[in-house]
């Protein structure tokens, strides 16, 4: 029990709370929409009904996450208002119109397509709805560029000005939409999503691997998967890494909590492990590579790196949240970087759907998508404090005039209703998995009333119908 | 930078945008949201199944204009977005919760199976049922007047709680069961469609009363709008609204007896339409109800003008994408093979 009910603390418990969940499922839909984009596209070209099988199997998992997406996402929408009507008061000039274009162009198109993705298999031709397909992931990576944009602006603010009222005011709106943070976090993001979604299709394919069921099926997925594991993981690395730069450069002080460096000092060493202590002002038990840091942050050996002291301490991010989360994102993504070598190499041994330490390793890493995109948050995010408009409007200011036990309360029924909601779609989602990618031939989508497509059970016809 | 502030009234374009993607809401979602509401009543587990199919594929983009709604009033006004969400932080809060319980019970209800399928059907109807609730009560609060200091609310956490908000908490509840009784008239067949002309035989003179008891205690309670209503020449011509919602209820009664499958759902829109433009009257110029007018809450010229771009090429794109939709799954929702 919180005895002294802050409504500041409460208000960020309850946004990293909400965000924290909603992300889940966007970092999950942007890579699938698009993976099934490409599935559909493969079953159009050869004409394998493998390729629907998939779709079909996976498009139902979509719906599932797009749903959870969206009614947490409008949750979002409206806590602005609710928990930071001071922030959305100042600045509502300079990112209402970005939050306000994110529903214009993404979120209308997402919705309506979906009906025709989920619904429309045999009112459209197969090429209306591979259209339908593209365009739900067309808006989901739209709906990303908005959501990043304002995001990336509430850490490199510019184009703007303070009037005389307190308030913010556009200046020049290229410079808002496409500030100096905005490329990195975009190309990182949507990248992190892809993995997201590779990880958890190949632990799939894994499981179906090991346990010999929807071998044909199991095959796609885990190949196409593993592609994405060997090419895109280690790009990842690149992208971070530059994206590590931007921040360098703009945010020096999120870099100090990053790196756990107290000093500033020329030939930085890079802090493997240790224990940052905010009391001590200092990282306790470092274990430390000599001028690692500097070397990858300015490209010299002894290039200068500013510590934290150098700012006073209440201006300051808490120091072991970002320090850990960091080595957390980095270390999921080393590992996902490792399963691509591995993969290459079973494919050059040809053992790559058979060698069951391999498929044990795949399936333990299907959630790693999302440790990785959490902890990647809670670097950016809780980097950014004290500050909501990073040096520019601090977070404490921006609460809105209501009572601490208010917002207490509804974190409170956020989290019962967030995990009753959370638990049951997993629970689905599970199951969904669990029946597999079979072909319900007669059976209308999901027992609702909506029939497959006749090529549907064509195709269970030419297969034996029995794929269990 | 650009700004079309000197060719045209920039707020009163917003005002008018805002209110109409409020407006769509209330008729696009109230139909869903009154499907919910009626929901455990249904004559069978065939017919709840023939109700969720006949939105399934819409419901998504319908309640995307709640989002409009609220996203646009951040963009455009976010003064009044500043003042009013706290104001309304409770209601708005359980409005979310019932939402996100009903928007995850369609994909879960589809997926379960006897029980739990049941269970599902219960949590779509109490998250419609506490949705529509609140909704009403913030109508009712907001038309009834906000405290304001400086630039933020003052009042109280319970300020949106009275006699009267209940009320109208309760004929929205009748209001949106009656879109949604009408919306299965036209969507489906035999027992579904004969359960939902008892539905809205029903519901008929609920809303019918309820209207006529907002509109009596709205100029009761407050004299700026019994000024404004009953004052000559504005009671002339503004009578024109109540004389077509009585026509339109006379209308509707009629099809209700010659079987018309179509025309009641769009007489309720027009019935909601005209109470909704007779509180718009009521409220005008006010977005924060006698505290702050639309012009004193506009966002800065340059926000509301560079949104407005995206709203003028994108609006009627929507509007298209959605209405090829519905025109996609338009026919009578089925159980069986019908899609």
């Amino acid at each position: 029990m919180i005895l002294h009910l802050d409504p500041a603390l409460l208000a960020r418990l309850q946004f990293a709370f909400t965000i924290s969940f909603h992300i889940l499922f966007p970092a999950f839909t942007i890579g699938l929409a698009s993976w099934l984009a490409v599935v559909e596209w493969r079953w159009l070209k050869t004409g394998d009904e493998t390729y629907r099988d998939v779709y079909q199997m996976w498009v139902k998992i979509f719906a599932v996450t797009f749903g959870m997406g969206v009614v947490s996402g409008v949750v979002l929408s409206y806590q602005f208002g609710t928990n930071w009507s001071v922030f959305s008061d100042k600045v509502g000039n300079v990112l209402g119109p970005l939050l306000g274009f994110e529903v214009l162009t993404a979120f209308f198109l997402e919705a309506s397509f979906l009906g025709i993705m989920l619904f429309g298999w045999n009112r459209v031709s197969p090429k209306m709805h591979f259209a339908a397909t593209v365009t739900v992931a067309s808006g989901t990576l739209v709906s990303a560029f908005w959501i990043l944009s304002a995001n990336s602006w509430m850490q490199t603010p510019q184009g703007f000005m303070i009037g005389d009222d307190g308030l913010y005011y556009p200046t020049n709106w290229l410079a808002i939409i496409f500030n100096s943070s905005f490329p990195y976090r975009m190309v990182h993001m949507v990248v992190a999503a892809y993995l997201t979604t590779a990880f958890a299709v190949s632990g799939v394919g894994a499981f179906y691997l090991f346990r010999k069921k929807f071998t044909r099926q199991a095959k796609v997925m885990f190949a196409m998967a593993m592609l994405m594991a060997v090419f895109v993981a280690p790009l990842q690395l690149l992208f971070g890494d530059l994206h590590g730069l931007n921040t360098f450069k703009e945010q020096p002080v999120k870099v100090a909590a990053m790196e756990g460096l107290w000093e500033t000092q020329k030939g930085a060493p890079l802090v493997l492990f240790g224990w940052p202590d905010e009391g001590l002002e200092t990282t306790r038990f470092a274990i430390e590579i000599p001028k690692i840091s500097s070397l990858i942050l300015t490209h010299s050996l002894d290039g200068e790196v500013r510590g934290l002291k150098e700012w006073p301490a209440d201006r300051r991010p808490p120091v072991a949240p970002v320090f850990w989360s960091f080595r957390i994102m980095v270390g999921v993504g080393m590992m996902m970087i490792l399963t691509g070598v591995f993969a290459v190499f079973l494919y050059w041994k040809k053992r790559l759907f058979d060698s069951p330490w391999f498929l044990r390793w795949c399936m333990a890493m299907t959630p790693a998508g999302f440790v990785a995109v959490l902890s990647g948050w809670f670097v950016t995010e809780i980097g950014r404090q004290p500050y909501i408009v990073f040096n520019s409007l601090l977070t404490a200011e921006s609460i809105s005039p209501v009572a601490g036990i208010h917002v207490g309360l509804s974190l409170v029924a956020f989290m019962i209703i967030y995990g009753l909601v959370f638990g049951a779609g997993i629970y689905y989602i599970v199951r969904l998995v669990a029946k597999g990618p079979v072909p319900e031939a007669d059976t209308p989508y999901g027992g609702h009333g909506i029939t497959k497509p006749p090529i549907v059970s064509d195709a269970v016809k030419a297969s034996g119908g029995d794929h269990v | 930078m650009f700004s079309f502030q000197g060719f045209i009234d920039l707020p009163l374009v917003w005002y008018a945008l805002i209110a109409t993607a409020v407006f769509l809401y209330v008729l696009l979602d109230g139909f869903d949201l009154g499907l919910g509401i009626l929901f455990p009543f249904a004559p069978s587990e065939k017919c709840q199944d023939r109700m969720m199919t006949s939105i399934a594929p819409f419901w998504d983009g319908n309640e995307t204009w709640l989002v409009m709604g609220g996203g646009g009033l951040f963009a455009a006004f976010p003064l009044a977005y500043a003042i009013l969400m706290p104001a309304f932080y409770i209601p708005i809060i359980l409005m979310l919760l019932g939402l996100i319980l009903r928007g995850v019970s369609f994909e879960f209800r589809f997926k379960a199976h006897d029980r739990s399928k049941k269970r599902w059907g219960y949590v779509f109807h109490l998250g419609s049922l506490v949705a529509t609730m609140t909704q009403g009560m913030i109508l009712g609060a907001f038309v009834q007047g906000i405290s304001v200091t400086g630039r933020s609310f003052s009042g109280g956490p319970f300020d949106w709680l009275n006699a009267f908000s209940v009320m109208t908490g309760v004929a929205l509840v009748a209001g949106y069961a009656l879109l949604g009784a009408t919306w299965l008239i036209m969507k489906t067949e035999d027992v579904t469609q004969a359960w939902a002309r008892k539905c809205t035989g029903y519901l008929f003179w609920h809303v019918a009363f309820f209207m006529g008891l907002v509109s009596l205690c709205m100029p009761i309670m407050d004299p700026r709008i019994r000024e404004l209503w009953f004052s000559l020449p504005h009671f002339a011509y503004l009578g024109i609204m109540p004389i077509s919602c009585i026509i339109l209820f006379w209308l509707l009664w009629r099809d209700l007896r010659h079987q018309n499958e179509y025309r009641p759902f769009f007489l309720i829109q027009g019935i909601f339409l005209m109470n909704y433009i007779g509180i718009g009257i009521s409220t005008w110029p006010w977005l924060v109800p006698y505290q702050v007018t639309f012009s004193q809450a506009a966002a800065a010229p340059e926000s509301q003008s560079l949104l407005l771009v995206g709203a003028v090429i994108m609006l009627p794109v929507v509007l298209a994408y959605t209405g090829y939709c519905y025109w996609l799954f338009r026919g009578k929702s089925s159980h069986e093979s019908a899609y």
